[in-house]
């Protein structure tokens, strides 16, 4: 995929009201493929820290039998970290404030999922 | 009793919309067939979803198929809408009972007696309380009519891990407490197979709080309050009861991801109050 195809991808999350940022990650390393971040936002250590954390639950949720991580959400007091695992080994990921539509945001990181896979 | 079930099951399919369900649903869980009775009553709340005898036909439903965590919601949601319905005020003295809150279930009771002064149910757990008999009180509501397993059918679990969740649905099946290193504190978890999958499922966990906690930081996040995971085949939600451990709750699809957080939320008090204790 280019970059142009990542950047529509991206765009599809952070399009949605209250997303302070979307990036792809790769699932395997940590490491930032693309990314429409605010200012402020440290990208690579985010993306490092999702990447091990994704791995972590994910091997949890397969032991414990409730299979592969479809969406996974981190709530904290002041916002989000949602995360969508596409099937190309990528991550979608959107940092959101703490009153945005968490459905919506999880639907469009669906839909781009798909669109990288 | 079955022409009485063929000729309500008519009546409903005459008038989709008819409070006959109500009848309907009741006859069919005091038969026994509960499967039949839910469908009859989620199809009756759909349609009258601020009818408070809908939330509590739905909860009796739930308690005989021992949902007590969704039982609650049901019968607590009917007392929002009717805060004197005599059937949620029984279901939740039922409930108190069953996980030991006494003095919660007297409330209630009590509450019920005040709204219906004649009812000889009422009546006679109330005074069974008073005398000190509340299991014979709690089956005195007539809410749940399929009876409890024998001790021995319950499992082998050790005490003080059936301490932790005591009273809480899933408490050995889909809650589980670990320290920070992915030690087993309590509760237990197994995977559709019914193999108890605690310990991997508590090493592989090991370290998500302090990860959590960093991204959260790094976000700007503040403190890090839940992490929900929808699976294919199941959802789970993490939760810090205390900042040394972390509580996972693990259920089924059919179970929605917010009703997870409030099972979560329970259950987090729950371990909390352990913790103390332990302490």
């Amino acid at each position: 995929m280019t970059a142009a195809g990542f950047g529509r991808a991206l765009d599809l999350v952070t399009r949605v009201r209250g997303v302070r940022g979307a990036m792809l990650v790769s699932a395997a390393d940590g490491l930032v493929v693309a990314d429409q971040l605010m200012e402020g936002i440290k990208g690579p250590a985010v993306a490092a820290l999702a990447g091990s954390l994704a791995s972590r639950l994910g091997r949890a949720m397969t032991a414990a039998g409730v299979g592969e991580s479809v969406f996974w959400h981190l709530q904290g007091s002041g916002g989000a970290l949602l995360v969508v695992p596409a099937a190309s080994g990528i991550l979608v990921v959107a940092v959101a404030e703490p009153e945005v539509n968490v459905g919506l945001v999880r639907l469009e990181l669906l839909r781009a999922a798909e669109a990288v896979a | 009793m079955a022409d009485d079930v063929k000729a309500l099951s008519a009546q409903l399919a005459q008038d989709p919309a008819s409070l006959v369900f109500l009848r309907l649903g009741e006859l069919l869980r005091q038969r026994g067939q509960l499967d039949a009775a839910h469908r009859v009553a989620l199809g009756g709340l759909e349609r009258h979803p601020h009818l408070a005898d809908a939330h509590d036909l739905y909860a009796r439903v739930l308690a005989d198929k021992r949902d007590y965590e969704r039982a609650f919601d049901e019968w607590d949601m009917a007392l929002r809408i009717a805060p004197a319905h005599v059937g949620a005020l029984k279901g939740l003295a039922f409930l108190y009972f069953k996980v030991g809150d006494v003095a919660q279930a007297v409330s209630h009771l009590e509450a019920a007696q005040r709204a219906a002064p004649d009812d000889p149910g009422i009546i006679q757990a109330v005074a069974l309380v008073r005398g000190g008999q509340t299991s014979a009180a709690a089956s005195g509501l007539g809410i749940e009519r399929v009876p409890e397993p024998p001790p021995a059918a319950r499992g082998a679990a050790p005490l003080e891990e059936t301490r932790v969740f005591a009273g809480l649905e899933g408490a050995q099946e889909g809650l589980l407490l670990l320290d920070a290193s992915g030690r087993v504190l309590g509760g237990a978890l197994r995977d559709p197979g019914g193999r108890d999958v605690s310990e991997p499922v508590a090493a592989y966990l090991a370290g998500v709080s302090q990860e959590a906690a960093r991204s959260a930081k790094l976000l700007g996040l503040g403190t890090w309050t839940g992490l929900s995971a929808e699976g294919r085949q199941g959802h789970v939600h993490l939760a810090q009861p205390t900042p040394e451990a972390l509580l996972l709750v693990v259920r089924d699809r059919s179970v929605p991801m917010g009703r997870l957080a409030i099972i979560a939320q329970r259950a987090a008090q729950a371990a909390q109050r352990w913790l103390e204790q332990q302490g």
